[in-house]
């Protein structure tokens, strides 16, 4: 299978990336490992940040410099002045293709203000942002005629002799096949990686960083892994998420003595911590809307309302809400030029598993659906432009298939457990609080599975559709993923951001 | 609690002790500590990805949305063939979003949407494409060809939205295997998560055609010995 551009991953990101390197005249094919509307990008609630024309409000001077100040210096200006420079353009776009963005009264796109913005700058489709966004993406997609696979297991990058991408490994989940396909460029859109800390996350269970951890492999550069974002409120037992909207909108937070004990409305890791020091402290922590009325919940917060009746058997409009704070978003990721291409040849990258560098130590909200329309475009772009002054390179044969491997492994050990062994842990040593010796600790945890994994093989050996072994390949490259958030946080011996390092220890 | 979960031919029953909990819950229980070859999607786990849409007792649900119940018994969708346990290959399925041009054809320029604008198709761009209405509907034992109810709110939301340009190319493309095909049984309706009515889409659909020139086929075909009806419209 021959393609000129090969896209990996279906979520925005990819799906940006595809329409606009087929604009660009190449041929494109997207392979993803579910089906394109089910990405990770369908769960971004909040909206979309951009500074609409004639905004009297707000200027594109006052994203960037909202959006540097969260950063805490780690972002890269120059990325961080061409994101918010373009997002007018990229609402606009996303506008054209039909995406139904909320409207006021007068017609223009409706826009509200999250934690951190100057003024109120996300536009949004109801609470469905992401969620519209993809849907109307794909329906563009198909109306390219734009090839998409599901149910592609990403499983390594294939190179040519002198060492240029040239195609990907993948398995055929529905057949259990191995399948090679050829490519004079790749992008990598395949998602962060914030279920390495398993169910202490609001994520999909689809966000195993597997295109990190296999771009890694390959020899691409990683940077930043170490910022996590943590949203300060994740429902307590199973991580669902509770939109920032609901303390936007004049939620309190209360501690088991009914005290409220820090300011709710500031940054998510300022608030993140301040409610695990109360966690710490023997306190539970719960969400008070109770004062916002019956009327009120229904109208701005519904799907809170169901689901905290679903996972926690909690009605918001009568009883407390049981939150922590839980992984969210993923700032690292492959390190990428200003033209998306990895540190590897042929190999571009977009999207939550690609670094930027626009979101630095803590991401703002509302930036994460700008960045992957803004930059979607451009690896699309680029992609696409080197394809074109490209031919078919032959790949070399991978030496050992990492399938053929772990088809070999013994199953005496059960990943599953140390998958959720792994995520608690993390969640614990390298979550909102980091110290020194956690840190050296889980390094040692992390290398003593490693050695285990080969006693960890799976139990089902069908061939057709077998999960159990797709769900082992997303446990390595978790794994993988995770060594390289403990290396990067133990290099990185102060505080910044999400990455919060106790004095003590420091 | 038991559980019984259809594998294969037969259902294989499960005993677990997870009072109050949901079906997405139990069945990642159930993989994870007692049979690791159980199959079946999930993703987002609170209702906005579309993965995890199967049948309990006859009726279709999002498995991370529902509350399962001692003696539930779990089936994968209709209509679709079965590639292993409670998983089905939707394929097909999605291909009618593309044979019935579910996509903004051309963008009228000059289009001025307002809040009232935006209201009217809000709800069918909630859709999450689980394939529910799908497994729901009735007609495809009689067609499998149906452009089906998912398709069918897709092409209304994009017919409804004031910046779509090509209204006719769109009606002219659900003509055949299309809306007319539907019995309006509102299958759909009651089963879908997100409280969408592709019967009713259907139906301000059909309105559309009408106007556009169309008429019902059947209704045609019926009364087709009194004329003359050779597809061109009547009234």
């Amino acid at each position: 299978m021959k393609t000129d551009v090969l896209i990996i991953g279906a979520g925005g990101a990819g799906l940006v990336a595809a329409l606009h390197a087929k604009e660009a005249g190449v041929d494109v094919k997207v392979l993803t490992k579910e089906y394109p509307t089910r990405s990770q990008t369908c769960m971004a609630q909040g909206g979309m940040n951009a500074v609409l024309p004639n905004s009297e409000a707000d200027s594109i001077e006052a994203h960037i410099a909202n959006t540097l100040k969260s950063a805490h210096g780690e972002a890269d200006e120059e990325a961080v002045r061409f994101m918010c420079g373009e997002a007018p353009n990229a609402v606009a776009w996303l506008d054209s293709i039909g995406v139904c963005f909320s409207r006021t009264e007068e017609g223009v796109i409706a826009q509200r203000a999250l934690g951190g913005a100057s003024a109120p700058r996300a536009c949004y489709a109801q609470d469905y942002t992401g969620l519209k966004i993809l849907h109307t993406l794909y329906d563009k997609c198909l109306k390219e005629a734009i090839s998409i696979e599901s149910e592609k297991i990403f499983l390594s990058l294939l190179k040519d002799t002198h060492g240029t991408v040239c195609g990907a490994e993948i398995l055929d989940l529905k057949s259990g096949e191995v399948e090679h396909y050829l490519a004079k460029a790749v992008i990598v859109a395949t998602g962060g990686y914030s279920r390495i800390y398993d169910a202490n996350s609001t994520n999909s269970t689809a966000s195993t960083g597997d295109g990190i951890a296999i771009a890694s492999r390959a020899g691409a550069k990683l940077i930043d892994m170490e910022f996590v974002q943590f949203h300060p409120t994740g429902l307590k037992n199973s991580s669902i998420l509770i939109s920032e909207s609901a303390r936007g909108e004049g939620g309190y937070l209360l501690n088991s003595k009914g005290e409220r004990f820090t300011d709710e409305l500031q940054p998510r890791d300022a608030l993140s911590r301040a409610i695990d020091a109360e966690i710490q402290k023997g306190e539970d922590v719960f969400l008070d809307i109770r004062h916002l009325g019956e009327e009120f919940i229904d109208k701005a917060l519904p799907q809170e309302r169901k689901l905290a009746k679903l996972y926690e058997n909690v009605d918001p409009v009568h009883e407390l809400l049981p939150i922590r704070p839980v992984a969210h978003y993923t700032m690292g990721g492959i390190v990428v030029d200003h033209t998306s291409q990895t540190t590897l040849e042929g190999l571009f990258a977009c999207g939550e598993c690609a670094n930027h560098r626009v979101h630095g130590a803590n991401r703002l909200g509302g930036n994460s659906l700008l960045e992957i329309i803004v930059f979607g475009k451009e690896a699309g772009l680029h992609a696409a432009k080197y394809a074109q002054a490209q031919s078919f390179r032959t790949p070399i044969e991978n030496e050992q298939s990492l399938l053929r491997v772990i088809d070999a492994y013994t199953n005496e050990l059960d990943f599953y457990a140390k998958h959720q062994e792994l995520g608690d842990l993390l969640y614990e040593k390298l979550g909102i609080v980091r110290t020194q010796c956690g840190l050296e600790e889980l390094q040692t945890f992390i290398s003593q599975t490693f050695e285990a994994l080969p006693r960890m093989g799976v139990s089902d050996t069908a061939k057709a559709y077998n999960t159990n072994r797709k769900e082992f390949l997303e446990f390595i490259n978790m794994l993988e993923v995770s060594r390289a958030v403990v290396d990067g946080a133990l290099q990185r011996k102060q505080s910044c951001g999400a990455h919060y390092m106790r004095e003590e220890d420091v | 609690m038991k559980v019984f979960i259809k594998r294969g031919e037969h259902f294989v029953e499960y005993a677990l002790h997870t009072p109050n909990t949901t079906l997405l819950t139990l069945l990642n229980t159930i993989k994870k500590e007692q049979d690791p070859s159980l199959s079946f999607s999930s993703g987002c786990r609170s209702s906005v990805c579309g993965s995890c849409a199967m049948r309990v007792n006859d009726v279709e649900v999002l498995a991370c949305a529902y509350k399962v119940q001692d003696g539930d018994r779990v089936e994968p969708l209709k209509n679709m063939p079965i590639i292993r346990d409670l998983v089905v290959d939707m394929q097909k399925a999605y291909s009618f979003n593309r044979l019935s041009k579910a996509w903004l054809s051309e963008l009228k320029k000059e289009a001025k949407l307002d809040e009232s604008a935006t209201a009217i198709n809000a709800l069918q761009s909630d859709c999450i494409l689980c394939g529910a209405c799908y497994s729901a509907c009735p007609v495809y034992s009689v067609n499998e060809e149906f452009l089906g109810p998912f398709s069918l709110t897709r092409v209304w939301k994009y017919v409804s939205d004031k910046r779509e340009q090509q209204i006719q190319e769109k009606i002219d493309t659900i003509q055949n295997n299309g809306v007319w095909d539907c019995t309006l049984c509102n299958g759909c309706t009651v089963v879908c998560p997100q409280g969408i009515s592709s019967k009713a889409d259907i139906e301000k659909l059909r309105v559309k055609s009408t106007m556009a020139g169309y008429s019902d086929p059947s209704f045609a075909q019926s009364f087709g010995d009194f004329g003359s009806f050779d597809g061109i419209p009547i009234f």
